[in-house]
């Protein structure tokens, strides 16, 4: 399939995926290795509408953890920070019982790109990542957590030296461009800051405040977030003004209520999922032993025909 | 005579407070019970106190102040003060410090200190035959006052320790409640000047655990004692209060430890910074009893009323004429600072409390200070959201900021159902990754 030319392999694996999966929801063998294609391709769309797919059943952990890893990759290098962050995080928190490389790798984009996204990160693991990755997890990590303290602190010039100092162990990593964007981010969490305590500033204050060099480059800054739609603001060019905006979002529309209830309705699939796995594990045989081992030998008011000790 | 020296002292002083305005603990004023702003009289501030802690103050005026002959007047009377006592450790201190510059009659005089020496053994060795005599003979009483009187031997000469550790013995000869509340006493003082006041907050415990021997005078006592404590302990809030209660029965009767005024301006001060309106008002300025050490400081009390009328530049005003005098103040010096922005915080977030749009210029006025600082005060307060606003730079005013609240439970709503979304499916998708691991570790059984 890696001919040198990965391109040629994406239609093919495409078809070869969808005719293979009994339903949208499982996870095949083949995902990853076409993940890893649409990589080596740079054709990120494709692999991002296989993204789309909830997964909900896995054959093989390995798949999955690749399957993550370069999901991840693929979303960020389409920008959505958000899914990524999703797919990452599974990786990271997934059930494993040794630590695999894919984990430790995975880990490393997961803060940088926490960092871009949210602005900050945490470094308490949630209570069901599994032991082994919550102790080892951070030691092979420590360049980055140092990253994440010096961006807390909210002085570019700190973030800018501590990433030169670095600079090689983020290249091997192949981290260098993350990297770079969480420097830049850095500018856009100030300056969204601003837009909390001003109503109105010049152009010549947020260059100060954001450690900017000159009143042109904030300028683009701003512009360049509005248009992306982070902030809103008005730029008076006659006086150097920014103009900040609260949030136009009414919330009165028909696609704010389209939004809302279709939100509504992928929920309502999901408790319906929750309820059946919930029936089908009451009703498997090695849970029926444990919990019926626990049960009461003399309950009286329970007297019915379910043995007390159920063994297989 | 002392007139003159005060004018011109003053007019001296006048000139090195603006220069040396911004420095820390390098002014010589403090309150006194005359109005401030002028150099602190160390005879009337001396005056207040008795015991060790007027050498300690008057020690620590000598360090902290900027001035050469506030100093050696201090040291001075710090010197007299010891040679009416017995402690030579302290005496040989002081002539250092004085280093000759006193003349003659101020020097190290070892005669004095060699008998006073020599004095203090033979009266050790009697105490220790006595208490001897008295543990033999086991009589509860005269075992604890022999303890009791080691203890006032080691105090007066200075071994603070050993003095701790001798009142505390006398626990355990204590039969009566008015034994207990003096050891009580006692031990306070003693932790009091080594400056450990974690064991004030126990013994004022102890001590009021037995309400019958208190009287009203041991009461506000141990009050005064426990804000101290308090006090050291930055818990602001809680010292006020203490501190407020302390009835006016104190009187002079404290002197070995605090004053009146001490109680009115530590009181005053930490209320001021930590108290809400309604409690400031019903607290303190209503506070019959307060009242009375109030009259002692009448600029505290200025300060108080001209904060909850409002009128911040003379409140402001009054706070950075006593500050230079309370940095001179043994327990108050390293809280200044805090107390002071907050009391500053408090003024500014009061000041835009009730208004929807204020014009920064007429705040900078009122607050006396320049546009720009006010801005970035602000600023500061906005992040961290003790205010509610925005400002608006360009004009130079400041909008109060309502949050809208539906667009907010908007907001909140949809977030809440991203996260939940997301939660159940990764959660789902880890309960299958454990079953099939599980599976793999069931077939493999069979």
């Amino acid at each position: 399939m890696l001919l040198e030319d990965p391109m040629r392999g994406v239609a093919p694996m495409l078809t070869a995926l969808q005719k293979l999966q009994y339903s949208s929801e499982q996870l095949t063998t083949l995902h990853p290795d076409f993940l890893l294609l649409c990589l080596l391709a740079k054709c990120y769309k494709t692999g991002l509408s296989i993204l789309e797919d909830d997964i909900f059943e896995v054959d093989q952990p390995r798949d999955f953890f690749l399957y993550c890893y370069y999901g991840g990759m693929i979303c960020i290098g389409q920008k959505k920070f958000s899914k990524a962050l999703e797919l990452l995080h599974s990786v990271v928190t997934a059930p494993m019982s040794v630590l695999n490389a894919i984990a430790i790798e995975a880990y490393k984009k997961y803060i940088l790109v926490s960092l871009i996204h949210l602005g900050q990160f945490s470094s308490s693991f949630p209570k069901y990542t599994s032991s082994v990755a919550q102790r080892n997890l951070k030691n092979f990590s420590q360049p980055y957590l140092e990253l994440v303290n010096s961006y807390c602190t909210g002085k570019i010039s700190e973030l800018e030296a501590f990433v030169q100092a670095n600079n090689e162990k983020f290249e091997s990593d192949k981290n260098l461009g993350l990297v770079k964007q969480v420097v830049s981010s850095m500018y856009k969490r100030n300056i969204q800051r601003l837009t909390q305590t001003y109503l109105t500033l010049s152009l010549e204050d947020i260059a100060n405040t954001v450690q900017l060099n000159s009143a042109k480059e904030a300028e683009m800054h701003v512009l360049q977030m509005i248009q992306d739609g982070e902030i809103y603001a008005t730029i008076n060019q006659k006086d150097g003004m920014v103009r900040f905006l609260e949030d136009p979002e009414q919330y009165k529309t028909c696609e704010m209520i389209e939004l809302i209830d279709s939100s509504i309705q992928r929920i309502m699939m999901l408790s319906r999922k929750l309820t059946d796995m919930d029936e089908q594990l009451s009703c498997d045989p090695l849970y029926l032993g444990k919990a019926g081992r626990d049960r009461q030998r003399f309950d009286f008011d329970d007297f019915d025909t379910v043995p007390s000790k159920f063994t297989v | 005579m002392d007139a003159e020296d005060e004018a011109t002292g003053h007019m001296i002083e006048e000139e090195e407070i603006y220069v040396n305005g911004g420095e820390d603990g390098d002014e010589s004023k403090r309150h006194r019970p005359i109005i401030s702003g002028e150099q602190l009289d160390i005879e009337a501030y001396a005056a207040l106190y008795t015991g060790r802690t007027k050498i300690s103050r008057l020690l620590f005026i000598a360090e902290k102040c900027g001035n050469a002959s506030m100093q050696l007047d201090a040291l001075r009377m710090a010197y007299d003060e010891i040679k009416k006592g017995e402690n030579t450790q302290l005496f040989r201190e002081v002539v250092a410090k004085i280093d000759g510059r006193l003349g003659p009659n101020y020097g190290p005089d070892n005669a004095w200190a060699d008998a006073v020496d020599r004095r203090a053994e033979l009266r050790k060795e009697k105490l220790e035959n006595e208490l001897n005599a008295y543990r033999t003979n086991l009589i509860k009483e005269s075992i604890r006052m022999g303890y009791n009187d080691f203890g006032d031997f080691y105090f007066a000469h200075g071994q603070l320790g050993d003095a701790f550790k001798n009142y505390v013995r006398t626990r355990d000869y204590c039969t009566t409640s008015k034994h207990i509340v003096h050891m009580c006493l006692n031990a306070i003082l003693v932790s009091i000047e080594m400056g450990q006041f974690t064991h004030v907050t126990s013994y004022v415990s102890k001590a009021e655990q037995s309400q019958d021997a208190l009287d009203s005078i041991t009461i506000a006592k141990l009050r005064c004692t426990a804000g101290l404590a308090l006090l050291e302990g930055k818990k602001y809030k809680l010292a006020a209060r203490k501190f407020l209660e302390t009835g006016p029965d104190l009187g002079n009767s404290y002197t070995e430890v605090i004053a009146p005024q001490d109680v009115a301006t530590y009181g005053g001060l930490c209320a001021l910074a930590s108290f809400d309106r309604a409690e400031l008002k019903s607290k303190v300025i209503d506070n019959i009893n307060f009242r009375n050490f109030l009259e002692l400081v009448p600029e505290i009390r200025e300060l108080i009323n001209d904060f909850y009328t409002s009128h911040y530049a003379s409140c402001l005003e009054y706070l950075g004429n006593l500050k230079a005098n309370l940095l001179l103040d043994i327990h108050l010096h390293d809280h200044v600072e805090t107390l002071y922005e907050q009391i500053r915080n408090k003024a500014l977030i009061q000041y835009t409390h009730p208004f929807v749009s204020v014009d920064l210029h007429m705040m900078a006025n009122a607050f006396n200070t320049s546009v720009s600082s006010l801005e970035k005060e602000l600023e500061a307060l906005i992040t961290n959201n003790q205010i509610q606003a925005r400002i608006d730079s360009h004009n130079k005013i400041l909008y109060a900021r309502h949050a809208d609240q539906r667009n907010t439970t908007f907001q909140r709503v949809l977030q809440t159902g991203c996260e939940f979304d997301r939660e159940v499916r990764s959660m789902l998708l880890r309960a299958n990754l454990i079953k099939h691991e599980f599976n793999l570790k069931a077939s493999r059984k069979h």
